[in-house]
């Protein structure tokens, strides 16, 4: 299955319609309870409408960085802001979907407990099912469907909402290699569409190269930052690049940079 | 009606079952000559059964009234109390430790308090039934909400889910299958505390129970009858239970495993 075609300025590697949220993180601390220390003095700064992989081994507490943003946890110390004005998205590592309601219901989910009325908020869910290429299957249960399509569904509940903020925990980690390539094609392509910010969370070198145009890589915990640095790829990327020269530099870089922070 | 493929595997050798045991109880009772009182055989008590069938069925209809009264208020007493508990830690370590009594408390010892308190009758019957099904709404219930996906917990939060929104549209429904056992276990435990509450509570107004039925037909050694009348609460019991299960299976049937297939 093909993303959706989309119409892409082919200029400009960020997508520069302005809906992005600025992020700004500084001296992040977390520690979790029973002492031990996930987060500390973490500096991040993402510009509106950057694509960022934060990337680092499992377990080093970049998904509790990721918790800071969504301001699903407070920080113990230091300053994490981001201009969303409320308009964030998270996706988690699984889907995560309410398991009685059909596709359509669980991806109108947000809109309904923001008080959206029901004909405004089904009329925007079949346009984000539509994005994700799951309009046959509206109708259906998430039990009905295979791994990947659940996670299409849970990427059509984030997008619905028109987020300016879109940060996503290792979303296609439990997939197999195809379908996983495919939605990280299908991400790449409603980022360039839709120009919000993204901030996605990953432990997989040629994941984190192959999607973003930024990639920030983690020390094992507490998570430090050991390397920023640029991706320097196309911005239209397709299948072909993973076997191209200038990808196997990049997640070189990565891969370096990883060893030197001592994963 | 079972369809052949089912009939066979499914439905025939524990019917053969009942027949050989049917069978070989009204044989050694007639050979043996069991007195009626001690053992009636099994055509006897089919002939009680008939001939008393207007008594047997007014009583179940009395028993049957006040055993879903009582399952019918421990259904909404039990989810309440089971949604407060849930709601804060601290209730839950005020309360739960007193619902546990719902479980362990004698309901024959009890019964006659409640005789003093709600008077012979129905309404005695009724709390009696209330007491021994509650414990199971509450617990299983209390086991749903406590189960509710974390990463959803955040989602609701994420998009400024209120209390009740977060109740109605994430919690209960995600408990469904729990409530949904603790009604099955509750639905048999009403008709076994109506029972018991008449034994002690259910005479005069509003008719006899079966439990008066079956405390009369042993006065009178009418030992058919009292077959018939306790035969008579387990068909009430599993009635009730087979609509409980028929109301589980029509609301999990499109997305939990528990009742597909």
């Amino acid at each position: 299955m093909s993303p959706p075609a989309v119409a892409i300025a082919a200029e400009p590697a960020t997508p520069a319609s302005g809906r992005g949220a600025r992020v700004r993180v500084r001296g992040a601390r977390r520690v979790f309870p029973g002492g031990v220390v996930a987060l500390d003095g973490v500096d991040l700064d993402v510009a509106p409408g950057a694509f960022v992989a934060l990337l680092g081994p499992s377990g080093c507490g970049k998904s509790t960085l990721l918790r800071l943003i969504a301001r699903l946890d407070p920080p113990d110390g230091g300053e994490v802001s981001a201009d969303d004005g409320g308009a964030l998205a998270f996706v988690f590592q699984d889907a995560h979907l309410l398991p009685w309601r059909t596709v359509l219901a669980n991806v109108a989910l947000p809109l309904e407990l923001r008080g959206v009325p029901a004909g405004e908020r089904l009329a925007a869910a079949r346009v984000a099912v539509e994005r994700v290429g799951l309009t046959d299957a509206s109708s259906r249960r998430p039990a009905e469907l295979s791994g990947g399509m659940r996670m299409r569904v849970s990427l059509a509940r984030a997008l619905v909402t028109r987020p300016r903020l879109l940060l996503l925990d290792e979303p296609f980690a439990a997939l197999d290699e195809l379908t996983r390539g495919r939605l990280d094609d299908q991400l790449r392509a409603l980022w360039l569409d839709l120009g919000m910010t993204v901030l996605f969370v990953t432990h997989s070198i040629t994941e984190a190269a192959y999607l973003a145009e930024r990639a920030v890589v983690f020390s094992p915990r507490p998570a430090r930052v050991v390397a920023d640095h640029r991706v320097d790829l196309p911005p239209l990327r397709e299948g072909s690049l993973r076997a191209d020269a200038s990808f196997a530099r990049e997640a070189r870089v990565l891969f370096d940079a990883l060893e030197k922070g001592g994963a | 009606m079972a369809t052949p493929g089912v009939f066979f595997p499914r439905v025939l050798p524990p019917l053969v079952a009942l027949l050989l045991v049917v069978g070989a109880w009204e044989l050694l009772t007639r050979a043996l000559a069991v007195p009626a009182f001690l053992l009636p055989p099994p055509s006897a008590i089919v002939a009680a059964a008939r001939a008393d069938a207007g008594v047997l069925a007014a009583a179940a209809l009395v028993t049957a009234r006040a055993a879903l009264l009582g399952f019918s208020l421990s259904v909404a007493l039990g989810v309440l109390a089971a949604v407060l508990m849930a709601s804060s830690r601290i209730l839950e370590r005020a309360l739960y430790p007193y619902t546990v009594f719902f479980q362990t408390v004698p309901i024959v010892a009890v019964a006659p308090l409640l005789v003093i308190w709600f008077g012979p009758g129905p309404a005695a019957v009724t709390v009696s039934a209330l007491i021994v099904s509650v414990f199971p709404i509450i617990a299983n219930t209390l086991t749903g909400l406590r189960g509710v996906d974390p990463a959803l917990r955040d989602l609701f939060r994420l998009y400024g889910a209120g209390r009740i929104a977060t109740l109605l549209k994430l919690e209960l429904p995600a408990a469904l299958p729990s409530i949904v056992t603790g009604l099955r276990v509750a639905s048999g435990l009403a008709v076994i505390g109506a029972l018991v509450g008449e034994f002690v509570a259910g005479f005069s107004e509003g008719g006899a129970g079966l439990g008066i039925t079956v405390l009369s037909a042993h006065r009178q050694l009418r030992t058919d009858l009292l077959f018939a009348a306790v035969l008579s609460a387990s068909a009430l019991g599993l009635a009730i239970f087979g609509a409980v299960n028929l109301t589980g299976y029509l609301l999990l049937r499109r997305w939990h495993p528990s009742e597909k297939g």
